[in-house]
């Protein structure tokens, strides 16, 4: 039984690339699409009848969108579960540390100082700034935690990211009500977004969340090590200090990246590995692989309704997740619950 | 079969010394148990064994010092069930047995055929096969420890450090556990040290007993030579009475003041 689910999750995530390449406000009809994408893979030729334009509207305008959303909705996921797993705590989301407020902050900064737009800028510097805000936010957590944590610390590393969340989070609002004229675009970020993606944005993320990825695959046997407590884990020969410090850097990194270019997308570092452990186990030789294929499929298709029902302005991928997770995972927790 | 050795260690917590001076040697093959009351030294002594406390003086497997080892060899040595074990409850029983191979597979490695065979075999062995594939938070007490046991099995390491392993349990469960460890004890050859707080059983199972009181070691014998009425009453302060039975048995009857005490 178990076996099956990782190639229904990669068959899952495959159907959510083709349909998000299919469905948009614009371009060809849905079915020509994976017949062009077809024809455009090496040593495959077929008539398609996508004009050179439409092509355009697919490969640079929706599938940017689509390889974005997996990339966040895979890193976000796996980040969520892999920190549930390091802390032992099932409500922990991506976002523990610090990371959201401080990239929230850096956000705001640029949208205060560079009111007039980016345009004397070389590179964007909204997704920098965020990067830098979110790891310097758990930069200072971790030192904070681990020199006053001594033997706990996993909680007290908790507790400061809670304090300096509140911190940046207070400075944010500060600087956010002496400048009133950026609120609406700093919440449009905060609730995230995917509509702006191009191969720049992809190829800015790529690199953290490959090497993030595959750091915190490598790790999913000793995270279930991790599950019976630091004593135990300890006696069993696993080294749970520095486990816990490459899974937390790895998970941090990655985050901080997606966070960077795509907003504060909430919910899906909960959800999604919670959806796969009642579906699939507790085991995270199982829950790593899964949350990565399945928080992929699951961004990418909470972007659809979001560029489909209010074209041309669109409704905050935030928003979507939220509408369509929460109710979703109640569900499931009903059904569950109704089976044990 | 592999023998232990403690000399002069002792365990501090901050400025407060749990264990002190501890000498002793348990022979290949022996089931010592430690005795005494709560706060006398038992499990930091088994903690320092394991790894998990900080202590001073050397403790030595088969002669070679255990601190120089890394915690994945010290593994291979050295299994640890501790007095409240932490069992997922999402987790299945052979999930969680299988933990017991860690200190045997590389960082980043994962379970050979081998280690998982090892693993039928301990569930087969335990009489756990039926419960392999169930969570371990829908099984009973006693099943739970045969559970934890069939961990510390499945590490295949030659000492075996129990901390309290039937204080969780009834009578029956208790008698079960302990019978489990003893066989397993003679059919692997392993040398066991274990705390516990029943006196009586501590004396059925063990080969000797080891008392300790404020983190001293107190006196060590056969269940006969330690378990005498003046030294309970002196090191727990407990009134009770030591019955010799014919076959050798001691147990050790509490009684209340005013009652009969002889």
């Amino acid at each position: 039984m178990r076996r099956w689910w990782i190639p229904a999750a990669g068959a899952l995530a495959l159907a959510s690339v083709l349909l998000g390449a299919m469905v948009g406000p614009a371009g060809p009809s849905w079915w020509r699409v994976p017949l062009a994408l077809l024809d455009h893979l090496p040593l495959v030729s077929i008539d398609s009848g996508v004009t050179p334009r439409e092509w355009t509207i697919i490969w640079d305008i929706r599938m940017p969108r689509v390889v974005l959303a997996a990339l966040v909705g895979s890193m976000l996921s796996l980040s969520g579960a892999s920190y549930q797993g390091v802390f032992r705590n099932p409500l922990v989301d991506p976002y523990l540390l610090g990371v959201a407020a401080g990239a929230g902050l850096g956000a705001t900064l640029v949208f205060t100082l560079n009111r007039t737009g980016s345009s004397t800028w070389i590179i964007d510097p909204l997704p920098l700034s965020a990067f830098a805000g979110g790891l310097l936010a758990v930069l200072v957590t971790y030192v904070v935690g681990t020199a006053f944590g001594g033997q706990k610390s996993a909680s007290t590393l908790v507790l400061a990211g809670v304090a300096v969340t509140a911190l940046a989070t207070a400075v944010q609002t500060f600087v956010l009500q002496r400048h009133t004229d950026v609120v609406r675009q700093v919440y449009s970020w905060i609730l995230g977004r995917l509509s702006s993606a191009t191969w720049g944005d992809v190829r800015l993320v790529l690199p953290y969340v490959v090497v993030s990825s595959v750091v915190l695959f490598l790790h999913r046997r000793l995270l279930d090590i991790m599950r019976v407590g630091d004593d135990e884990a300890t006696a069993l020969g696993a080294s749970v200090n520095r486990v816990r410090i490459v899974v937390v850097i790895a998970a941090t990194l990655g985050t901080s990246a997606v966070v960077a270019v795509s907003g504060l997308i909430g919910f899906v570092g909960i959800i999604v590995p919670h959806a796969v452990r009642l579906l699939a186990g507790a085991s995270y030789r199982v829950i790593v692989p899964l949350s990565l294929l399945v928080g992929a499929s699951f961004l990418i298709i909470a972007d659809i309704p979001g560029r489909v029902l209010q074209n041309p302005s669109e409704t905050p991928i935030g928003v979507v997740t939220a509408f369509l997770g929460a109710p979703f995972f109640l569900l499931l927790l009903r059904t569950k619950q109704g089976t044990r | 079969m592999t023998s232990l050795q403690f000399s002069d260690v002792g365990v501090r917590y901050g400025q407060h010394d749990a264990l002190s001076n501890f000498t002793d040697t348990v022979k290949p093959g022996e089931w010592l148990c430690l005795i005494g009351p709560n706060g006398a030294g038992k499990s930091s002594l088994l903690r320092s064994v394991a790894g998990l406390a900080k202590h001073s003086g050397e403790i030595r497997v088969d002669g070679s010092p255990l601190r120089m080892r890394s915690a994945k060899r010290r593994a291979q040595l050295v299994a640890y069930v501790p007095q409240s074990p932490v069992l997922p409850d999402d987790m299945t029983a052979r999930e969680y047995v299988v933990l017991g191979r860690n200190p045997f597979v590389s960082h980043f490695g994962s379970e050979t055929k081998h280690d998982w065979g090892i693993v039928a075999d301990v569930l087969e062995r335990l009489d756990l096969v039926d419960l392999a594939h169930r969570a371990v938070g829908t099984l009973s007490g006693g099943e739970k420890q045969r559970v934890v046991i069939a961990r510390a099995i499945a590490q295949e390491a030659p000492i075996l450090l129990l901390d309290e392993p039937t204080s969780a349990l009834d009578i029956g469960h208790q008698q079960q556990a302990l019978e489990l460890v003893d066989q397993l004890r003679k059919e692997h050859g392993l040398t066991v040290v274990s705390a516990m707080h029943d006196l009586t059983l501590a004396g059925l199972y063990s080969d000797r007993l080891c008392l300790l009181h404020q983190g001293y070691r107190v006196v060590s014998g056969t269940a006969a030579e330690v378990l005498r009425q003046e030294t309970l009453a002196e090191f727990y302060g407990v009134s009770a009475r030591v019955h010799h039975a014919e076959d050798g048995t001691v147990v050790v009857i509490p009684y209340r003041q005013g009652s009969s005490g002889n």
